[in-house]
């Protein structure tokens, strides 16, 4: 695969994709019919209530799980951040990054700058000998993204980074993403799950809106406002609001 | 630029004050706190000893707490009886080494490969639920009455322990880890070198502690019945001991196996929580 191919063709493309979790009378269809297509560089939030399979999406994008039907093709590399930073405890802050690069085969006399300079990225330059438990919960977060960055990946998973943060450390790092996503220095996809509508509307260039149960695409909504962006600023809570409703009406079918 | 000094400073406030290092007498206040409920147990052990004792009952065979402790000082003075306990704690370590390396490759064999689990997974338990005793035959008819046959039962009664130990620290890796090492593209060797030996580790350690309980009372019951002639060993001195009669150097030689398991076991409890402290566990 050329990188010509990647800029020319979709980054991450969902062709009618179905998910059924157990066999029977007691199957769900966590998945229905799902089609789904991102160009490179693009930020897409996937929102939704509970059970609408968004995480099951992300982890089928990542490859952790197949699909019952229905095609994934996915250009690059896969980076995948969870709502808990996931990094290794007995690892330090650095050595965690460096793990990634050392999968990834990097020569060991580059790994130490590269390691260093994706801590500087997250701004944590000064904590790559500390260990996981005495990071914030925010600056492990940025761990775990300069972490995903250090997988030199074409399309970043994110499933709620953000969402056991409280709100200002949350804002921050919004501001955060789109600076790091700007010194990245190539197209970086991200597929973006949450259950914030204002979040993805300060994020995302598109918001996806899937159902429950089960989960189908009811809507795409394009994000014409320009960055930079507040959560807080009128056209985004405009749009947060048009999508919430929407949304509540969607879970509202189930009640009834 | 903005954002830049609000990271900054929601970093310095989530991380808190550094806090400052301790002073000797800091130091000496928490090493007493530790110790002086030991001394008090001990104490109290001695006193309910000595009421006993004054009561006369079995006063024939039944030693007091000074006669007893006399009896060890003067076995600590002759050098029979660190000659004994070398012995025997060489054997401990030998056997126990072998039992680890046995253990810990066998049960990371199993651990990672479903068909191997499935085939000999409840042979390990069952083979970890067999008294030590159950191989002295077995041990005596294949080496005979020598070393080899006490390391031979130690490694029986050890090594079990320890595949289960590593077994059990495998499949308690949050899973969360697993999917994280698995995302940054770590596979087959890699992931077992890089997450899953580490990861197991705090389980691990923990069942390394009950596998020398297991290597610690498979030795005495080896030693007792599979006694090797020339060489004096704490079993050897039990036996040699109960064949006098000799209570109060009998007692003297349990003491000296309850401190022996005391400082061991405050190694692995050692280890245990430097690992722990690294995680952030304590």
């Amino acid at each position: 695969m050329s990188t010509t191919a990647v800029t020319q063709t979709a980054a991450v493309s969902l062709a009618g994709v179905s998910k059924v979790y157990g066999r029977g009378g007691s199957a769900v269809r966590a998945l229905d019919q799902v089609s789904l297509t991102s160009a490179p560089g693009e930020f897409i939030c996937i929102i939704g209530a509970s059970g609408c399979g968004k995480s099951t999406l992300l982890s089928l994008v990542a490859g952790l799980d197949q699909p019952t039907s229905g095609d994934i093709t996915v250009n690059g590399r896969v980076a995948f951040m969870f709502q808990e930073p996931g990094l290794f405890p007995w690892l330090t802050a650095g050595a965690n990054v460096e793990l990634a690069l050392r999968a990834r085969k990097v020569p060991r006399s580059e790994r130490r700058a590269q390691t260093l300079e994706l801590l500087e990225s997250v701004r944590l330059g000064g904590f790559a000998g500390k260990q996981p438990h005495e990071l914030s919960g925010g600056m492990r977060q940025r761990v775990a993204l300069a972490r995903a960055l250090a997988q030199d990946a074409d399309v970043l998973l994110m499933d709620e980074p953000f969402g056991a943060l409280d709100a200002m450390t949350r804002d921050v790092l919004h501001d955060e993403l789109d600076r790091v996503r700007e010194r990245v220095g190539k197209s970086l996809t991200v597929l973006f799950v949450t259950h914030n509508v204002r979040e993805a509307v300060r994020l995302g260039d598109r918001v996806v809106l899937l159902s429950s149960r089960p989960g189908r695409v009811i809507k795409e909504y394009p994000v014409p406002i320009g960055r930079p962006r507040r959560m807080d600023s009128a056209p985004v809570a405009e749009l947060a609001a048009e999508i919430t409703d929407r949304l509540r009406e969607e879970v509202s079918r189930h009640g009834s | 630029m903005a954002a830049d000094t609000t990271l900054a400073g929601l970093d310095a406030l989530d991380l808190g004050p550094a806090r400052t290092g301790r002073d000797a007498g800091d130091r000496a206040r928490r090493l007493w706190a530790a110790l002086w409920p030991k001394l008090a147990a001990v104490a109290l052990v001695w006193v309910v000893w000595e009421l006993v004792h004054l009561t006369g009952w079995k006063k024939y065979v039944l030693p007091g707490p000074g006669v007893t402790l006399s009896n060890l000082w003067q076995q600590a003075q002759a050098g029979l009886l660190w000659h004994a306990v070398g012995v025997t704690m060489l054997r401990a370590v030998v056997g126990y080494a072998i039992a680890l390396v046995i253990g810990a490759v066998v049960g990371l064999l199993v651990a990672r490969i479903p068909p191997l689990r499935a085939a000999v997974g409840s042979l390990i338990t069952g083979l970890q639920i067999l008294p030590s005793a159950a191989w002295i035959p077995f041990a005596i008819i294949l080496f005979g009455l020598n070393t080899s046959a006490i390391l031979f039962i130690i490694t029986m009664a050890a090594a079990p322990a320890i595949a289960n130990a590593v077994i059990g620290g495998v499949d308690y890796i949050p899973p969360l880890l697993l999917r994280s090492g698995k995302m940054i593209g770590l596979r087959g060797l890699s992931m077992t070198w890089h997450l899953v030996i580490p990861a197991a580790l705090p389980t691990f350690v923990a069942g390394l502690k009950q596998a020398w309980a297991f290597t610690w009372h498979a030795l005495l019951t080896a030693e007792l019945l599979v006694l090797v002639a020339g060489v004096p060993s704490i079993g050897q001195l039990f036996s040699a001991d109960q064949d006098q009669t000799d209570m109060p150097s009998t007692i003297a030689v349990m003491i000296v196996i309850v401190i022996l398991g005391i400082v061991v076991d405050g190694g692995f409890t050692a280890v245990n929580n430097k690992i722990r402290k690294r995680w952030g566990l304590v």
